[in-house]
């Protein structure tokens, strides 16, 4: 059959001329090998029930793990340690290597994934025998076999590498909430060793922020007394060392400050 | 009725020969899990289309409540999240359907590599799908951006500084993304927003039609 330049059609329109026009009643059912099926419905139905299964999970992860949202961006802080989203971190280990960074960031950023993604593209026009199976092309197998097992290692390397607990702690929202700093409260606070750790607005300096924290003014007031220890190591030394009414009008106002 | 209505479309506009393509077609034995189970791989492809649909869906309800600018865009994201009746999980799905769609994307190109489906006369096609596979990396590069966080924030600095290394035209790539050539604030914002919900959609609705046009006039790559 005639196809492309050349082509006869009917006056100026788009429709071919008879003996040109491509004949668009598919081939009979019966003249398929093995167990076909129609695609509509029989098998869009079956495909929906995989869907269905795939949209249960997918609805379950989204129910189970709320997306994550940090604080606001705020573009002075300079210590904030940055992270790529998930599938862009075995390029972000790359450029951490020797090789592929400072004078060299040209290797890890350009040239490595330039030539990995080019080699992708054009695929089909490296790989040109007839041959499809893997076995039967050992190159293409062994290449993008040792891709993967690279991208794997890297976002592993990458992983094992961070600092989830420090970057969990600058991601967070800090809470703003309006100090009453004439409150008897925060007058013994400032006073005391507190506000050294815990900043002058309680938002946290050296020690974390006391607003919202969700502790009675017993537990807070047992903190202060004792300090806080974790396996041997002291997070937070005793440091109350007033007098116990102070001590409870304290604990009592830092236990009322609440988020707006 | 129904009937009566598709005979009168179809005597005008001769619709049946874009059906026939569409839907009236044989699904071969070797890409149906019902006969081989390991044909689920030959899934990963409608899945990944199954995902980008809930993409476009989620993100347009997304926008009803998002304020693309350096003084609202947390904020609004921050009520959606927290006061936005199933605003949690609209979000959830946009946010979890990202990483989900490409992972599938993956997978499924990994099928259609070694199951050498790419080759003679398939090799257009497969060239479309990894320029897809560009544009689903640039959505989630853009995307991530939008919640105007501090992980986004920075990731999308580390990343406008990976760009900006390439020689020559990195510069002006730099500039054209973020909208200057050191500050990245409320130009970078604006644009990476229009990037994500209309230029690169855009671009992602063509290369998918083209996609499966061509899919239809080829066929499936037949059993190993």
């Amino acid at each position: 059959m005639h196809r492309g330049k050349g082509m006869k059609f009917v006056g100026d329109s788009r429709v071919p001329s008879k003996e040109f026009r491509k004949p668009n009643i598919p081939k009979d059912y019966s003249e398929y090998p093995g167990k076909t099926e129609a695609f509509w419905p029989n098998f869009l139905l079956k495909e929906w029930m995989i869907g269905s299964v795939f949209l249960i999970g997918y609805l379950l992860l989204t129910v189970a793990h709320p997306s994550p949202l940090e604080g606001q961006a705020d573009p002075t802080d300079t210590a904030y340690i940055p992270l790529p989203d998930w599938y862009f971190l075995f390029l972000y280990q790359l450029l951490k290597y020797e090789f592929a960074s400072g004078p060299f960031n040209i290797v890890g950023a350009i040239i490595m994934p330039g030539l990995a993604f080019g080699a992708l593209m054009l695929a089909p026009f490296l790989d040109r025998g007839p041959e499809r199976r893997p076995s039967k092309r050992p190159l293409p197998t062994g290449f993008m076999l040792l891709a993967v097992a690279s991208i794997v290692f890297l976002t592993w390397e990458s992983v094992a590498n961070h600092d989830w607990e420090a970057a969990a702690r600058q991601g967070e929202i800090t809470e703003e909430v309006e100090i009453d700093t004439a409150d008897p409260g925060y007058e013994i606070y400032s006073a005391s060793a507190c506000i050294s750790c815990h900043g002058d607005n309680l938002e946290g300096a050296v020690g974390p922020s006391l607003i919202g924290t969700g502790l009675s003014p017993e537990e807070i007031a047992e903190i202060a007394v004792n300090g806080i220890e974790d396996g041997g190591t002291q997070l937070m030394p005793p440091s109350w060392d007033g007098t116990d009414e102070d001590l409870q009008v304290m604990t009592e106002f830092i236990a009322g400050l609440e988020a707006e | 009725m129904l009937n009566k209505l598709y005979d009168w479309v179809d005597e005008r506009l001769d619709i049946t020969p874009i059906w026939r393509d569409i839907a009236d077609h044989e699904v071969p034995e070797h890409v149906n899990p019902a006969h081989h189970f390991s044909a689920f791989v030959y899934c990963f492809g409608g899945l990944t289309f199954f995902i980008t649909v809930i993409q476009i869906l989620s993100g347009m309800f997304l926008t009803m409540y998002y304020v693309p600018d350096i003084e609202n865009a947390w904020q609004s994201v921050y009520y959606l999240q927290n006061e936005v009746a199933f605003g949690e999980i609209v979000r959830g799905m946009h946010h979890w359907g990202a990483s989900l769609v490409v992972v599938m994307i993956f997978l499924h190109t990994l099928r259609v590599f070694f199951t050498g489906s790419y080759k003679k006369p398939r090799e257009l096609n497969w060239v479309v799908g990894v320029m897809l596979f560009g544009v689903i990396l640039g959505l989630s590069f853009t995307g991530y951006l939008l919640p105007w966080d501090m992980k986004a924030l920075f990731a999308t600095k580390v990343g406008i500084e990976i760009a900006a290394s390439v020689p020559v035209i990195g510069e002006t790539i730099k500039i054209l993304l973020a909208g200057d050539s050191t500050i990245l604030g409320a130009q970078t914002l604006t644009r990476f927003f229009a990037i994500h919900v209309f230029f690169l959609p855009a671009a992602l609705l063509g290369l998918l039609a083209a996609h499966f046009i061509m899919i239809r006039r080829q066929g499936i790559s037949g059993p190993l």
